[in-house]
């Protein structure tokens, strides 16, 4: 018994060292003194609720990013067709995310076919229907293990060009990660301006560049006439007064630059110190638009993002040396925010928010506050409860209970987990709940002890039999704790976690802990002592 | 010897009271159902029904009506003005349902008309969040889910528990998987397979006589329809957190169940009597003070929170506070006193 009490104590003393050296860190206080050389790096985490920051859930429209791509086959297999001399009509995307096309000569059906199948083997066909006249119709529809693969390229992407973002607007720690059902979980600590964190994160930034057809009838066009291969758009300008103003613009559908040969953009100052956006474009880039502009001399060239025209200056002369410039009114911010998503790339579909949550510093630091103040307040209740009723007893649950908060935080610290508020609120329930354990103990050994047992053997008594019936009470709660985890979103994670990692330390502070602290009285006591309990 | 505050020769008829106990909690049941009934269903919060809330702070009292006021002219659709925390702390919780406004639409909307018709006070947005109507509809499911899996998890672990046989709850989470998976295949949706997965549970432990389980799992069921029924009756939102509390207390109320039925099930063995209700109204009287002991601790601690923790936490706090009164008196009032509905004495089993 001796020996074994000695190694039990070595083995306390231990977890004592290890639970400090993991907790001290997280003080207030300690960074500036000189331990921090020996202590872990390891601080325990503060969750958005208590820090502030914001979560954003953006929701991928992947099925855009697969029209995209559709149309582009589309285009692709009409100009590999003709070089075939296949003749393949209107391409079109259809709603529900297939591709549409007609063969002119039904003859060619067999050619088409193999060209489709030798360079379009990620397309499947629907469908061929005689039209008469010899034309087919034709609607394939992408291969399910294509479909499955662009999915997966798109989010990636997206994830990539959304980190590109943050990491240049400059935010410490950001934390982005793929969520089921194409989603992005994004969270941003401690930032104090949310909305233009979300504008840079949620812009398509989807440039291009398009010849404007200054022939077209515009009147025509806003009632909806347009001549074959014309679009109707928009210019948006601010105006002085803050009110943005509409211009409608005819402009050629074919896309002539976009924006995936910028290799810079930067914000730039003109001559009245007006903010407007500079780009630079890599070699491929910058030959295309040294072509496009000399041919289109006098021509207007329109700069469109995301649907949206900013402005459509006259080509002056031939433009070589891959640079051009966005102009717009722009604010001085707004031009480096436009800066930083056009240098970061532009995202492969839109995105949209779908949940998100802000929370202030402030509120967070309050949060923090309320939750220590109330664990101080029920905690003290508690150690003072117990020492009233039970007396040197109660001392020892007093010992096993603060030991149980010290190896909550460490092992919050050193498993790397984040406390959030329902995380405090889980601590501050582990109070309560550590010491029914030593409740559960103390009670049996005070009826072992009325029925006339002497104090060592109501003591092995007590812990024998209720320390079963604790295993067994605290499994119910772990399991409630372990589906909450399964299933709970970042701050009921928190109170998962807290609230298992306070019912596992009391299992060894409550019994492990406090039956090493009986057994050193035991050892210690004169005979015919009566256990104070 | 220290303190008692209950004395070890304490003899409550418990067991004679059981008539009346069921016919409180009936009450008290039926009560929360009916409310649940009348206002259609639980009411949910915005991480439940999606929508925005904006928690904003003054730096001087204001009152609701002229906030009110105030905001009018943003025409935010639905908007809810509701106080929040103390008095003193002068904070508001505004809740509209989106539309198609986006959140910082709204908040810039908020900024504006604040500033513009309540100038001389100051104030700050500490809090903002938007739930669109596809996460809220996730949330909803995920928590149905968990509910789900926590009663199925913690039905078989007492069955197996509280008779000492696996074998047979094994053949109960057998069962249990069974019925739950032809469910799923006629496409239920998940609030019709809890209930169904509580009544397989019922079902299969009357006919496999898992009496224990049997008056755990009503306990519980118990516990938390009575904790949901206050909630509808003092028209509390449900949120993430409450499900929480909700699977907290399905844990936390069974720890007393099983120290009364520890000692039911030592006593039977140690036949100390020849009458079940006897063995049983002895059992809960001989573990009374461990049961109101542990609940009295924690339940200190928890009023704290609800107290002191501030209002972000408040409801959590409350549900928290009212299941664990709820499971204090369900194991010693329902779960207990369930197992003399059996005709045979559980001894025999």
């Amino acid at each position: 018994m001796q020996g074994s009490l000695r190694w039990r104590v070595i083995l306390i003393i231990i977890v004592l060292i290890l639970g400090m050296i993991y907790a001290l860190p997280s003080v207030p206080g300690i960074e500036s003194s000189g331990l921090t050389k020996i202590l872990p790096d390891n601080k325990i985490n503060l969750g958005l609720d208590l820090k502030g920051g914001i979560h954003l859930t953006l929701g991928v429209d992947v099925q855009k990013a697969i029209e995209n791509s559709l149309a582009q086959m589309g285009q692709d297999i009409r100009s590999e067709a003709r070089e075939e001399n296949i003749l393949v009509l209107r391409p079109r995307v259809l709603q529900e995310g297939k591709l549409q096309f007609l063969l002119l000569k039904k003859e060619q059906q067999k050619p088409l076919e193999d060209l489709l199948e030798q360079k379009f083997s990620h397309l499947k066909i629907e469908s061929r229907e005689s039209l008469g006249q010899g034309k087919v119709k034709y609607v394939l529809s992408l291969t399910p293990k294509y479909k499955e693969h662009l999915t997966r390229l798109t989010l990636d992407q997206a994830i990539k060009t959304i980190r590109n973002r943050i990491d240049q607007f400059g935010v410490a720690e950001p934390d982005i990660r793929r969520q089921e059902g194409n989603r992005i979980q994004v969270q941003l600590p401690g930032l104090d301006d949310p909305q233009r964190a979300i504008k840079i994160i949620g812009k398509t930034a989807h440039l291009e560049f398009k010849l404007v057809d200054d022939e077209a009838d515009i009147q025509k066009a806003l009632k909806g006439i347009l001549p074959p291969g014309r679009e109707l758009a928009f210019i948006y300008k601010k105006m002085p007064d803050g009110t943005m103003s509409k211009q409608p613009i005819v402009l050629r559908k074919e896309v002539v630059l976009t924006g995936e040969y910028i290799t810079d953009a930067n914000t730039a100052f003109d001559s009245y110190g007006r903010a407007y956006v500079s780009l630079s474009f890599n070699n491929r880039g910058a030959r295309i638009f040294e072509r496009v502009t000399g041919e289109n001399v006098k021509k207007r060239l329109a700069i469109v993002l995301d649907g949206k025209v900013y402005s459509a200056p006259v080509i002056q002369e031939k433009i070589s040396g891959g640079r051009a410039s966005i102009t717009g009114h722009f604010t001085t911010e707004e031009a480096h925010d436009l800066a930083i998503v056009l240098r970061a790339g532009s995202l492969p579909a839109p995105v949209h928010i779908m949940e998100e949550r802000s929370v202030g510093p402030s509120l967070g630091q309050e949060s923090i506050e309320k939750g220590v103040f109330s664990a101080l307040i029920g905690g003290a209740v508690v150690l003072i409860f117990m020492i009233i009723y039970y007396g040197f007893a109660g001392v020892i649950a007093d010992i096993a209970l603060l030991f149980n908060i010290l190896l909550i935080m460490a092992g919050l610290a050193g498993f790397g987990a984040t406390l959030t508020l329902p995380g405090i609120a889980g601590i501050i329930l582990t109070i309560g709940m550590a010491v029914d354990a030593n409740v559960l103990i103390f009670e049996r050994i005070r009826e072992e002890l009325r029925r006339g047992l002497s104090p060592r053997a109501a003591i092995d008594e007590g812990f024998g039999r209720a320390t079963l019936t604790i295993l067994d009470a605290n499994v119910t709660t772990i399991i409630a704790a372990i589906i909450l985890y399964q299933f709970g979103t970042g701050p009921i994670r928190g109170f998962a976690v807290t609230l298992t990692l306070g019912i596992l330390a009391s299992m060894f502070t409550a019994i492990f802990v406090s039956r090493a602290f009986f057994d050193l009285w035991l050892a210690r006591r004169k005979a015919g002592t009566t256990l104070s309990i | 010897m220290g303190l008692q505050i209950i004395r070890p020769d304490t003899d409550f008829d418990f067991i004679g009271l059981r008539k009346w106990a069921f016919l409180l909690s009936g009450l008290f049941i039926l009560v929360g159902v009916l409310s649940l009934l009348i206002q259609g269903g639980p009411k949910y919060g915005i991480d439940f029904a999606g929508g925005v809330i904006v928690q904003v702070k003054f730096d001087q009292s204001i009152d609701v009506k002229e906030l009110r006021q105030a905001l009018k002219e943003a025409n935010l659709p639905g908007l809810v003005i509701q106080r929040f925390g103390d008095k003193k702390d002068n904070e508001y919780l505004l809740r509209t349902s989106a539309g198609k406004l986006s959140a910082e639409k709204i908040r810039i909307m908020v900024e504006e008309q604040l500033k513009k018709n309540l100038s001389g006070k100051n104030f700050d947005i500490q809090r903002l969040e938007m739930v669109g109507p596809k996460v809220g509809a996730d949330l909803r499911a995920r928590a149905l889910e968990a509910m789900f899996y926590a009663v199925l998890l913690i039905a078989i672990y007492i069955s197996g528990r509280f008779e000492q046989r696996w074998m047979v709850a094994a053949i109960m989470a057998g069962g249990l998987a069974l019925g739950v998976y032809v469910l799923k295949l006629l496409a239920m949706p998940m609030s019709v397979l809890i209930i169904a997965a509580m009544l397989i549970t019922l079902v299969l432990c009357w006919y496999l006589k898992l009496n224990y389980a049997l008056g755990a799992v009503l306990a519980l069921i118990h516990d938390v329809l009575i904790t949901i029924g206050i909630f509808s009756l003092l028209n509390k939102e449900f949120d993430l957190t409450i499900v929480a509390a909700l699977l907290t207390i399905i844990g936390y109320s069974l720890n007393d169940t099983i120290i009364v039925f520890d000692r039911i099930r030592e006593n039977l063995r140690a036949k100390i009597s020849s009458s079940l209700a006897r063995t049983i109204n002895v059992s809960i009287n001989q573990t009374l003070s461990r049961t109101l002991l542990t609940s009295g601790t924690t339940l200190v601690v928890v009023v704290c929170l609800f107290l002191f923790g501030g209002g972000v936490i408040h409801d959590f706090a409350f549900a928290l506070l009212v299941g664990i009164v709820v499971g204090t008196y369900s194991s010693i009032y329902v779960a207990s006193p369930i197992l003399l509905g059996f005709k045979e004495s559980p001894a025999k089993n």
